[in-house]
């Protein structure tokens, strides 16, 4: 299972670098989808297979979706492929890189000290979830209903249309 | 290899060969039946009752032009099709045919399904983005807010079957109506599903990503070929999974009197609401889009959430709190 595990981070991780170097903005959203199922499949290899169908079915069911939603009815092409490369250039890439190089040090030292870890066989099913949830953390979950909660009124106010009123006499009545 | 690894290549080749010969079948029992209902004869002439006609549409697709036109994205316009038929099968995997007949029982089966139903989405998204075309755009934007929304009302109306038999497993759905169907109990969930399931399959009266009249084909206009194919079996393909998943979570599955064996019990429901989704088509016009949706939104969402929460209360008194 340990292999399984590795393989998933590695498609993980090489998906995720290229989301950040593609120049066109749908090709890079498929790569956001690899990369979600890659962590998908991690959390079900660590024992937690309820939050890997979660995290296929809200991130790269849904949010993903919403995303390219957005980006089709942008309509970009050809000029916004021109300008991400022209973004996109080495000198930009050198002050990350180094910074992530640091952790990756900081990362590697930490694992080649501590003991080996080891892969627990215990599965945590929804109920151990939802017992979590609505126990120990429902102050979370309380603070997400209430900003979801934000979001919809928000997005209702937006949307709203002013009552149309066809008839031409009537129509400069309305403010 | 052992006797239980062959057991389930055995399943997978008899579940993957039977799915990939009905699905062109339907094409034939679906103009069959729509003639029937419209009182004319339909396809008759090749083989007994007409069935060649799909042998004979199968070699004219694969020797059809396959045409990728210039101005699509082609790497994505290649993808698409194959999304939907994988998404499908993938689905499969977890409805238990009869007992012990099932891929793999997953203790998250039903969380499966409805992740590889979302994904499915993506076909029909990436077809319409890839083909660069206008009606195809239209068509896609309308299927990904269509398949996102009622993929919400779906999970709620599964939920009730969730809660009164306590598991997200198929195998163990089925099991818990041996005493009655789900479909009395929670009568009001199986319609929203099934609702939510056309939707889902963009059939009609819900197909409106493609609606011939006002988008040419919608999402897969510039398509040609076997990939045209491919839409047309990941649909049909869909067909089937919806009526195999509504039999096995409302319908008792295998589930029926001894004089059949379980798994003809199964396919002679299935085929059942596979003719209903048949005489759907033959029968109601669709909608328009911001009809669609309202409805979905105004009137499915509150009462899948009524039905979810009664459910919860009913459970919970009956257990005694």
């Amino acid at each position: 299972m340990l292999i399984i595990f590795y393989i998933a981070s590695a498609v993980a991780v090489i998906s995720t670098l290229l989301v950040i170097i593609q120049h066109n903005l749908v090709h890079a959203l498929l790569y956001l989808v690899v990369s979600f199922l890659a962590v998908a499949m991690a959390f079900y290899v660590l024992g937690a297979p309820f939050i890997a169908a979660l995290e296929v079915i809200i991130y790269a069911g849904a949010i993903v979706v919403l995303m390219i939603f957005v980006i089709m009815m942008l309509n970009l092409r050809q000029e916004s492929i021109a300008q991400e490369k022209k973004w996109l250039n080495a000198q930009i890439v050198i002050g990350p890189v180094i910074l992530v190089l640091v952790l990756a040090g900081e990362l590697i030292y930490m694992v080649s000290t501590e003991a080996s870890i080891t892969l627990t066989d215990q599965v945590i099913g929804a109920k151990a979830v939802g017992m979590t949830l609505y126990g120990p953390y429902v102050i979370g979950v309380e603070l997400s209903g209430i900003l979801l909660m934000a979001g919809i009124v928000g997005a209702y106010h937006l949307g709203r249309q002013k009552k149309k009123v066809t008839h031409r006499f009537l129509e400069k009545q309305e403010e | 290899m052992d006797e239980a690894i062959i057991d389930k290549l055995l399943i997978i080749a008899g579940v993957l060969g039977g799915l990939l010969l009905v699905a062109p079948g339907l094409i034939w029992l679906e103009r069959r039946l729509l003639a029937l209902w419209q009182d004319r004869y339909g396809p008759n002439r090749a083989g007994p009752f007409g069935v060649l006609i799909v042998l004979a549409d199968t070699i004219k697709l694969f020797f059809k032009e396959d045409w990728i036109p210039p101005f699509a994205d082609k790497f994505v316009f290649v993808l698409a099709p194959g999304i939907v038929v994988v998404t499908v099968l993938m689905s499969f995997i977890v409805v238990p045919f009869a007992p012990g007949v099932i891929v793999s029982d997953l203790n998250i089966g039903m969380l499966f399904f409805l992740a590889n139903s979302s994904l499915g989405a993506y076909s029909i998204i990436l077809g319409g983005w890839a083909s660069n075309n206008k009606y195809s755009l239209l068509g896609s934007m309308r299927g990904a807010a269509q398949m996102i929304s009622y993929e919400v009302f779906m999970g709620l109306a599964m939920m009730g079957v969730v809660l009164l038999s306590g598991s997200f497993s198929m195998h163990t759905v089925v099991e818990a109506q041996k005493d009655m169907w789900f479909v009395i109990p929670q009568f009001l969930g199986f319609v929203i599903f099934f609702i939510a399931g056309i939707a889902e399959t963009h059939r009609l009266p819900f197909d409106i990503p493609e609606a011939e009249s006002e988008l040419i084909a919608g999402f897969h206009s510039e398509y040609s070929g076997m990939k045209f194919g491919i839409f047309f079996v990941g649909e049909y393909l869909g067909i089937i999974l919806i009526s195999a998943v509504t039999v096995a979570l409302y319908f008792g599955g295998w589930l029926g009197p001894d004089f059949l064996p379980p798994l003809v019990w199964f396919s002679l429901k299935t085929l059942g609401f596979i003719c209903f989704f048949i005489l759907l088509r033959a029968s109601l016009p669709r909608p328009r889009y911001d009809q669609l949706m309202e409805y979905g939104w105004k009137i499915l969402l509150p009462l899948s959430l009524l039905n979810l929460v009664v459910t919860a209360g009913v459970v919970l008194v009956n257990k005694g709190i």
